[in-house]
């Protein structure tokens, strides 16, 4: 008895870390060392395969130097702003909607959320059809009789990065508003009949004291949205083929065909390093904020 | 002048009928409290004297005027929820001014109107914390100085001390009753808590199933229940319901109780017309006896019970002493060590404060 039962303990105390051991292994070698291997690469020289030699930032100056990289950047910016408000915005809007006690609120729901189910090369595939002139919106509309409507974005080199970014909205918006109507079904519903007595319009109440107490449901949206944005790659594949021309091409997309079709493998590391310090230099400051806010306790 | 009519009100949800034609009427400076369990139309008549909730029939009228179709907002109401329902991402201070900047109130009067709310509530120093730094009976004030900074014709209470902890509980009821002391407004407070209804009330509504079973001054309500529910709902332990047999002698009515293993009791000197005496006389009737009537000692007068304590209950203050009389058990309150369980014991009643109800309407008779 007085062995087996510091055992049991023993075995109850390491159970949990065991469980844990192999994922974080996994976290380690997966993310980490490759992320620290990829740092080490951008430095080097490497071309089609790796090589491990040092030749400090001049894979950085080669890609700041091309001016695709600097199509990618500006996409990207374009990308993220458009997507991360039209996503949270129409998100937000739906999810008020959707509270409002209507009837078939689950089957809406359900709908909304459906898009969030397929995978980006089959809403890539799937709006590529409908956004081609001969095939899609253009089409339905001049064989409705209006037939000077012309809607050929995605065949514009100035306007195809909105095609990716109506794409990605439709994909992404009903898991925004899942978010969004969680934390809006965590409102105490005194609260607002408490605003109601006091005189407050629907819409004040929800911009001065509903929204407001979305904080947590915003960070959790913001964070999977910009990650959703930065890691964007088989939507534009599929949808784009980063063309016309490089008119859609993105950091993701540029890294991809730098390392593994023009072998450049330093430059595409430059690159991934670089997509890392732009993720890093928003995330970390948000991040840090509101949960610094949250351990004070608000 | 604020005075509340309820007038015919009824309630329905589809078929279901939640409140079945509530008539109250209150004065200026009234304090109404609703009371009742869970599910009895409380809550549901208070909303719908806010507002927050439609009235399917009748009138409902606030200081004159009809208000069955104003928007909350019109009805000059202030409300405090249960649950506090402060702003959690405003300020203590936001939280009061939020009203009246939606009124479009002046700065300065704003402002002065919380720091005279702020003072009578006694939190001027947590004026600029949020609502997640506060203790419970710190958020229930907060949500008394926005109703107070309202100043309006009718405060309206939902179970505001039913999320404190019970020595918060007493200090609040206290607090609230000093408010309404000082302010003067009409209140209308729903609770299940039958002490908060006796102890703040200056009129008691007792309510079951969306019915009003007794509306009067809470010193009346307990004294003479309208009938047995009230009886049993108000005052704690509850008053005793026993069955007995109404006799007439010489005109006056005599309820008389088995007792098992003694002699059976008879108690004269029931406060019950001659008419109503005649009428039962010779049937079962239900007899209502506070436990406090009982005593040891009793005056020349009083009538007595020989009884078999079962069981005593000492409380501190007094004791309570359980016994089988008329088939059930009733429980008197007697001075502590006054009697031991498991012995006889004779026990005098002041049979002027006994009530008779009716054995099947279980209606008081009077």
């Amino acid at each position: 008895m007085s062995r087996s039962t510091p055992l049991s303990n023993r075995i109850e105390n390491w159970l949990p870390r065991l469980v844990l051991a192999p994922s974080l292994l996994v976290v380690l070698v997966a993310v980490y060392l490759f992320i620290c291997w990829t740092g080490w690469i951008s430095l080097s020289s490497s071309m089609i395969v790796p090589k491990y030699d040092f030749v400090g930032l001049n894979q950085y100056v080669r890609l700041w130097s091309t001016p695709r990289w600097h199509t990618a950047v500006f996409n990207l910016f374009v990308f993220s702003t458009l997507f991360l408000a039209l996503t949270t915005g129409l998100g937000l809007l739906m999810a008020i909607l959707l509270d409002q006690k209507i009837r078939v609120e689950g089957t809406l729901r359900a709908i909304f959320l459906y898009p969030m189910a397929l995978s980006f090369i089959v809403t890539g595939t799937a709006w590529k059809w409908i956004l081609n002139p001969a095939l899609g919106v253009q089409k339905v509309v001049n064989d409705l009789g209006w037939t000077s409507f012309v809607f050929d974005w995605i065949a514009q080199p100035t306007f195809a990065i909105y095609c990716v970014v109506i794409a990605a909205v439709w994909q992404s918006t009903g898991f925004a508003m899942a978010i969004f109507l969680a934390g809006l079904r965590g409102i105490d519903n005194s609260v607002i009949k408490a605003a109601q007595i006091e005189g407050a319009s629907l819409p004040r109440i929800y911009r001065t004291i509903v929204v407001p107490m979305l904080r947590p449901a915003f960070l959790s949206v913001i964070v999977l949205l910009s990650y959703i944005a930065i890691k964007s790659f088989d939507l534009i594949l599929a949808l784009t083929n980063t063309g016309p021309g490089s008119a859609t091409e993105m950091p993701s997309t540029f890294m991809y065909s730098a390392t593994f079709r023009r072998d450049q493998m330093g430059v595409g590391a430059a690159s991934a390093m670089m997509m890392l310090m732009t993720v890093a230099a928003i995330i970390v400051p948000y991040l840090y904020s509101e949960l610094k806010e949250s351990r004070d306790g608000h | 002048m604020s005075t509340l009519e309820i007038d015919r009100a009824r309630k329905l949800y589809g078929d279901l009928e939640v409140l079945k034609e509530v008539s109250i009427s209150i004065g200026t400076g009234d304090f109404l409290v609703l009371l009742g369990p869970s599910g009895c139309g409380k809550s549901t008549l208070l909303n719908m004297i806010a507002g927050l909730e439609e009235i399917s029939g009748g009138e409902i009228r606030i200081a004159g005027k009809v208000v069955n179709d104003l928007s909350p907002k019109d009805r000059d109401i202030a409300m405090v929820f249960q649950s506090y329902a402060l702003y959690p991402t405003m300020t203590v201070r936001q939280n009061i001014e939020f009203g009246m900047k939606i009124r479009g109130v002046s700065r300065a009067e704003r402002d002065k109107a919380v720091k005279t709310a702020a003072d009578l509530l006694q939190m001027t120093h947590l004026l600029d914390r949020k609502p997640s730094q506060l203790s419970g009976g710190q958020r229930q004030r907060v949500a008394m100085g926005r109703a107070i900074v309202r100043q309006p014709k009718l405060f309206l209470f939902d179970e505001p001390l039913s999320n404190l902890d019970a020595k918060l509980r007493v200090d609040m009821r206290t607090e609230i009753k000093r408010l309404h002391a000082r302010l003067g407004t009409t209140i209308v407070y729903v609770t299940h808590d039958q002490i908060e209804a006796m102890t703040l009330a200056t009129r008691v509504a007792v309510m079951k199933d969306g019915v009003v079973q007794h509306l009067d001054d809470p010193q009346s309500v307990y004294d003479r229940p309208a009938n047995v529910y009230v009886a049993k709902f108000v005052g704690s332990p509850s008053m005793n319901i026993i069955p007995a047999k109404l006799e007439v002698k010489d005109g006056n009515a005599i309820a008389i109780i088995d007792i098992p293993g003694a002699a059976t009791a008879q108690l004269a000197g029931i406060p019950v017309s001659s008419q109503a005496a005649a009428k039962y006389a010779g049937r079962g009737i239900l007899v209502g006896i506070r436990p406090e009537l009982f005593s040891v000692t009793g005056a020349a007068s009083a009538q007595k019970l020989s009884v078999n304590i079962d069981v005593v209950e000492p409380t501190g203050p007094d004791t309570l002493a359980l016994f089988q009389a008329g088939g059930v058990e009733v429980t008197a309150r007697v001075p502590p060590r006054a009697v031991a369980a498991r012995t006889p014991a004779t026990l005098a009643v002041d049979t002027a404060k006994i009530v008779l109800f009716d054995a099947e309407t279980e209606q008081r008779i009077d």
